[in-house]
């Protein structure tokens, strides 16, 4: 008997987050998988036609209701719950959204989780990283109950488009709480690439010294069509806003090209880039950690060094 | 009484640097620091703002874990904590028995707050808080940055991918913290010698009824992939051309 796996997908309402075409790829690798993705929105059309186009998708549920149109997991997990109930695996990805309503499935299903998945060696056997990525476990899950994981989107690749999975729409009897209610979400509008899945990062620390420092950041990002990231350090001193914090707790990135400017290098911040397939770091500190994991590393002056590599490109 | 109930979880403090043992057994943690894992004394610490605005009468901490977490329990009541739980279990804790156990304190307890950090910087499973929640079919804030609290329902904002979301719920609710909470308050000695009379309760996960299942096995333990070293260049323009070079521009 093959493997049945959900999907839960990810989704602002009208575009299906590129984390499920890596999540589907994890679930790709899972012997004689079955994939399902269910799409719970308000309208869930748009979406669940683009969950549709995956390669290896077989079907997409559509679960529509106006109580959906907000990711809320309190509201999310018992339909999922629901949707699960002759799947073997259940899978989300480890963004935000994942790691907020996974573990309320798990729970509710009395089954542990496998969080951040980065790669599959069996139906019941996935490595994961701990300990900030400076370990990794291998571990065996009960097939007796179902199981649940999310991915670590930086150690898979986009499911290609080109299925065409059927749409099925599915209506739930399944009573939601009315405990959590959303009241905004402020989001600065950019035009820059999106961090988690742009193929050039360049990324800026504490010695970038202001906000206003992170603008050489932003011209050479422009120039490079690159998207923008930050450290913690950098974060929590107010020059770059949360969502573009990379690392550990932060957001974890595999791009081609990955610039670390003004970034020592805690091992918090290593964890999220390591993944990246070539890393420069500028830093005008030649003993700073991020020289052992830099591809290319240039020890001066960020304020002098970034201006003139965007006049040489 | 008007409760915070904050879940506290010891770790290898996050300065260590982290070794596999050579047989793939585990990580090396004999002989290492150990300190309150740093995300759950964001949410002690939030604990006992509110309590210091007036809006809690008592914070109590709680751990599940071997018999030196209670060293991490006393440094807890030195920041400030009025009571400490210590349920005493060796062995893997997965996050759902620790959430079976902090059930049953809640039902003890009765907070109308919980608060737990986002993630342990060990197994980093980022499970605990929402498993917790759903048990107890009360809602969830995960990633918070703010908590504001109000007659019976908490306002809060919460860091997510794409920035930040606010979220009203109706309390009792469960919370875990994001770095930008708040910054944990520094001990002082007087408080260490107070925090030695402050109440710690011993239990037991079987006290409890709680069962120690383990759901995953351990299969081993590696150390990952080191990246190739790199190479050093003079200048921004060597650093072009060896961008070119490899046709990343």
């Amino acid at each position: 008997m093959g493997a049945k796996v959900l999907i839960v997908a990810e989704h602002d309402g009208a575009k299906l987050n590129p984390s499920i075409a890596k999540s589907v790829t994890c679930a790709r690798g899972i012997p004689d998988a079955h994939i399902t993705i269910a799409v719970c929105a308000r309208d869930a059309g748009a979406v669940a036609a683009q969950a549709a186009q995956l390669t290896g998708v077989n079907q997409v549920l559509k679960v529509e209701n106006p109580a959906n149109e907000h990711a809320l997991a309190a509201v999310l997990a018992p339909q999922v719950v629901a949707l699960a109930a002759d799947c073997t695996h259940i899978l989300g990805p480890s963004t935000t959204f994942g790691k907020d309503l996974m573990p309320r499935v798990a729970a509710l299903l009395d089954t542990a989780q496998i969080s951040d998945i980065m790669a599959v060696e069996s139906a019941t056997r996935f490595r994961r990283p701990i300990y900030a990525g400076n370990a990794i476990v291998t571990v065996e899950i009960d097939p007796a109950r179902k199981i649940v994981g999310t991915v670590r989107t930086a150690s898979f690749e986009a499911a290609p488009t080109g299925g065409s999975a059927s749409i099925e729409p599915v209506s739930l009897q399944v009573p939601l709480p009315t405990h959590t209610r959303f009241i905004s979400i402020s989001a600065a509008k950019s035009d820059r690439p999106d961090l988690q899945t742009a193929s050039r990062v360049v990324s800026g620390g504490r010695a970038l010294g202001s906000a206003d420092g992170f603008k050489i950041l932003y011209s050479l990002a422009a120039k490079l069509g690159a998207a923008v990231g930050a450290s913690r350090a950098a974060v929590d001193a107010g020059y770059a806003p949360n969502e573009m914090q990379v690392g550990q707790t932060g957001k974890i990135i595999a791009p081609e090209l990955y610039v670390a400017i003004g970034i020592s290098g805690a091992i918090q911040h290593l964890t999220g880039i390591k993944d990246a397939r070539t890393i420069v770091a500028i830093n005008k500190d030649a003993e700073a950690p991020i020289f052992e994991v830099a591809d290319i590393g240039l020890v001066g002056d960020l304020f002098q060094i970034v201006p003139e590599i965007e006049k040489l490109i | 009484m008007k409760r915070i109930l904050v879940g506290i979880k010891r770790v290898v403090d996050y300065n260590v640097r982290i070794r596999v043992k050579p047989d793939g057994s585990g990580v090396v943690t004999d002989g290492v620091k150990m300190s309150i894992n740093p995300f759950d004394e964001i949410a002690l610490e939030e604990a006992l703002r509110i309590k210091e605005r007036g809006g809690a009468e008592e914070v109590v901490i709680a751990t599940i874990g071997p018999a030196d977490c209670q060293a991490q329990l006393r440094t807890g009541l030195a920041m400030g904590a009025d009571r400490a739980l210590h349920v005493q279990a060796d062995g893997v804790i997965e996050p759902l028995v620790a959430a079976r156990a902090l059930l049953k304190l809640i039902e003890r307890e009765q907070p109308f707050l919980v608060i737990v950090g986002k993630q342990a910087i060990d197994d980093d499973n980022s499970q605990t808080g929402p498993m917790l929640a759903a048990l107890w079919n009360r809602p969830q804030v995960t990633f918070a940055s703010k908590v504001e609290l109000s007659e019976g329902k908490a306002r809060i904002t919460r860091e997510v991918d794409t920035g930040l979301e606010t979220l009203e719920v109706d309390l009792p609710a469960l919370v875990t913290t994001d770095l930008r909470l708040n910054e944990p308050r520094y001990v002082k000695l007087p408080d260490i010698m107070k925090a030695k009379k402050k109440p710690l309760e011993t239990l037991t996960l079987a006290s409890l009824s709680v069962e120690a299942r383990q759901g995953l096995k351990l299969v081993k333990f590696e150390p990952p992939a080191q990246r190739q070293k790199g190479v050093r260049v003079k200048d921004a323009a060597e650093l072009v051309e060896a961008l070119k070079k490899k046709g990343l521009l």
